[in-house]
């Protein structure tokens, strides 16, 4: 269904004034954030940056952001907003012909999500101390603020965006699974077209800030859904569709930055479950002790999970004969690699769906702490609204278990789905991968249950 | 520049000043003293200033976990610091001095280090307002005038085979001229032994001279004092001496070992079980421990040990309830 058909949609998204206006208010309360965390009560609990972004913020974004809108949080993030005002010299107004900056293209090397892999296990590996400490969340979103600026004066487009973010290599992953999708009505339109103003900007617009021609969008994970196309396209051809979920992973990618990102996210969701969830205190303060020996030891776990133990046994699943991984290596190595990544997709809805069912649980527990912090965001006994002095309290605890179990044994059945339609593709059998799935369920619903 | 564009860099602007400039000038607008473990800084600031007969408002926030706040010698409510909230306090002094403000909850090994002081300064408001706050200052402790040394050894020789009974006891005492020894100074400036000893010119067995002691430390106190004694020991000691007076509050085994770990650095120059919290329910210890003994101990600290010095947060009256709760460890005292 082509939701652009809406007359007033099509035109409140043409027009840069209501998105201005989020974008304002955003920025406000980014810039907020920041400030809470450097100058606020280190009390994560009462701290807006704490509360707002990582209880907040992050409920929004992965329970109702990613699996409804895809990366519908990225057509609103305030982080590149200032770079990319100072890049154009402008706000509102149509873009010069001369760059103003050293508009540089990104080497082809960095041209992967590789460095958001990289990016977003960093944050990871410092989560527990990022989760509970203000100030080092304050630094954070500052720092991201700053590198997005830095590197918008130095390439052209959201390069922080498309190859840097530490979140965004994760919501483009997932956003394949969403229901809502940007693309062209007809390719001859593009093929046709002129100057392709979608991608090089014109008088009304900007040329893709994502550095994709929207003429060859398959899969959401690369587009912002920032609607610069749908006011540049001369010859309204630019569509924003609902679609069934998971349109993208019928024809799924090959890419192994993309398949790692897969399994960065699995077995993140389950370390977390693990750390910040479980019952074991030594975890805990391996993962909370920075710098410590015991931390040393949870770091290497964390990237050896990520990086050896869940690709290395789904490896070993998909190719369990010395033939059949011989197969993958030579003298068809490609087509193994392909099979590995192309496969890997299966696992999409089901990292989403363990992290859906581990942030119900944090985000249930920790939601009554918004109301405080709402009052008193800083923690200097303010009650603006009045909502200070309640009270720290679970809510919908009743709901949490079924609610979990449910959303992992969807994602597992939303996976196995998906891995019969890849093995089809690959040309392989999709009984490992459904195992595969299976076992880390499972094991997810273990940790949190 | 057109219109919009100049209309949405000022909006821009105005976004980005009132994000920054108003929690920026309300921040500073808000002064709070931070308690945090003393590991971690203790109060911040700890020195406060006051003035005689005027209110000093107090905005106290915890930045880690919960802790109290009281002024020594002052009759007051402590007050629970809970992490990221704010506690407003209002204080009234009607005497210049230095007063002590410590923390009230047990918030970790070193919680005793968590003190501040309140400089205030002035004139006598009212002179006929003295009671519940701090004495005059000059007041010599009876274990100064007794020049007593507080470090020395006052195990006693022998100790009782069962814990003494003031009940016992006092079915002898009818028959016994013991009336000198419940004075109040003699009980204050004896231990427990030095009465059995003196004791020992009358007819009655050791047992019995044990239970007339025990008798006269429980009629040199009263019902009320003992009732605040465990009070004041259940807030403030025993999480070190333990619940019971054993030397086994939560905090001993962290204390013995600092103290060992301490030992390593200073060459065997203190004794290590000096470390260690003291057992009140060892009689030997405590029935070698005259009550002004006890009072310099608490008033003092144990320079070092790791027991703070209570001086300057208990007045003299609570000390001696204290004490005398201490020695309830080691006799049946009838209710």
């Amino acid at each position: 269904m082509e939701l652009t058909r809406l007359p007033l949609l099509k035109s409140a998204l043409k027009s840069r004034y209501p998105q201005l206006a989020v974008f304002i208010v955003m920025l406000v309360g980014y810039i907020f954030a920041i400030l809470a965390g450097l100058i606020g009560t280190p009390v994560g609990s009462h701290n807006f940056s704490i509360v707002f972004v990582w209880i907040g913020w992050w409920a929004i974004l992965i329970l109702v952001a990613v699996p409804f809108f895809g990366r519908g949080w990225c057509a609103v993030c305030p982080i590149p907003l200032p770079g990319e005002w100072l890049q154009r010299g402008a706000i509102l107004s149509p873009p010069d012909k001369k760059p103003k900056w050293l508009n540089l293209r990104v080497p082809k090397m960095f041209r992967n999500i590789w460095l958001q892999n990289i990016s977003f296990l960093l944050l990871a590996l410092f989560s527990s101390v990022l989760l509970t400490t203000p100030n080092i969340t304050g630094i954070i979103l500052a720092a991201m603020l700053f590198t997005a600026i830095g590197l918008s004066m130095i390439f052209e487009r959201r390069a922080f965006c498309r190859y840097l973010c530490p979140v965004g290599g994760f919501i483009g992953l997932y956003s394949q699974t969403a229901p809502i999708e940007l693309r062209i009505n007809d390719k001859q339109v593009c093929a046709k077209c002129e100057g392709k103003p979608c991608y090089n900007g014109n008088e009304k617009g900007y040329g893709c800030p994502w550095d994709v021609f929207p003429g060859g969008l398959t899969k959401n994970t690369y587009c912002g859904l920032c609607m610069e196309c749908l006011r540049t396209c001369p010859h309204d051809n630019i569509a924003l569709n609902l679609r069934p979920f998971a349109a993208d992973l019928a024809k799924p990618s090959a890419r192994m930055d993309e398949a790692f990102k897969a399994f960065i996210m699995l077995g993140s969701a389950m370390i977390y479950a693990g750390v910040l969830l479980g019952p074991w205190g030594a975890l805990k303060d391996a993962a909370y002790n920075v710098g410590s020996g015991a931390w040393f030891v949870y770091a290497a776990a964390f990237l050896a999970i990520i990086f050896v133990v869940l690709p290395g046994t789904f490896r070993l699943m998909i190719f369990p004969s010395p033939i059949g991984r011989g197969a993958a290596l030579s003298p068809s190595k490609g087509a193994g690699v392909r099979a590995f990544a192309a496969l890997s997709n299966s696992l999409i809805p089901l990292g989403l769906m363990f992290w859906v069912a581990f942030s119900l649980s944090f985000v249930l527990t920790n939601a009554s702490y918004i109301f405080a912090a709402l009052s008193d965001p800083l923690g200097l006994g303010w009650n603006l609204f009045g909502t200070a002095n309640i009270a720290w309290q679970p809510i919908l605890t009743s709901i949490l278990a079924p609610a979990q179990t449910l959303s992992l044994v969807g994602g597992l059945a939303w996976s196995a789905r998906t891995a019969q339609r890849s093995a089809q593709e690959a040309h392989v059998s999709s009984v490992p991968v459904v195992v595969y799935c299976f076992i880390v369920t499972a094991f997810m619903l273990w940790l949190l249950l | 520049m057109n219109r919009p564009e100049l209309l949405a860099r000022l909006l821009i602007i105005a976004g980005i000043l009132l994000a920054v400039g108003a929690p920026l000038y309300l921040w500073s607008r808000t002064p709070l003293i931070h308690a945090r473990m003393a590991e971690a800084g203790g109060w911040t600031p700890d020195v406060l200033q006051a003035e005689v007969g005027k209110p000093l408002h107090l905005k106290i926030t915890s930045d880690d976990v919960v802790h109290g706040f009281a002024v020594g010698q002052m009759d007051m409510q402590s007050v629970d610091i809970l992490p990221g909230k704010v506690a407003d306090i209002t204080l009234t002094f009607d005497k210049p001095g230095t007063y002590t403000f410590y923390c009230t909850r047990w918030c970790g090994l070193n919680h005793w280090r968590m003190r501040g002081t309140i400089e205030v300064s002035g004139s006598l408001s009212d002179p006929s307002t003295r009671s519940g706050q701090r004495p005059e200052p000059g007041a010599v402790p009876l274990y100064v005038s007794l020049r007593l040394d507080l470090d020395a050894p006052h195990d006693a020789p022998s100790i009782p085979p069962n814990k003494p009974s003031a009940v016992n006891g006092q079915q002898f005492t009818d028959e016994l001229p013991i009336t000198n020894y419940q004075f109040s100074d003699y009980y204050r400036s004896h231990s427990p032994y030095q009465v059995f000893t003196d004791l020992s010119t009358t007819p009655l067995t050791e047992s019995q001279r044990w239970d007339v002691v025990a008798f006269l430390w429980q009629s040199n106190t009263t019902p009320e004092s003992l009732v605040n004694g465990k009070r004041l020991y259940a807030q403030n000691c025993a999480a070190c001496h333990g619940e019971n007076g054993g030397g086994d509050g939560v905090f001993a085994d962290d204390l013995t070992t600092a103290g060992e770990s301490s030992m390593q650095t200073m060459a065997g120059a203190m004794d290590m079980a000096m470390q260690a919290p003291t057992d009140f329910t060892d009689p030997r210890r405590m029935l070698g421990a005259s009550p002004a003994l006890l009072q310099g101990k608490i008033l003092r600290g144990g320079m070092g040990t790791g027991m703070p010095m209570w001086g300057s947060i208990f007045t003299e009256e609570q000390i001696w309830d204290l004490v005398a709760y201490l020695y309830s460890f080691q006799f049946e005292y009838h209710p």
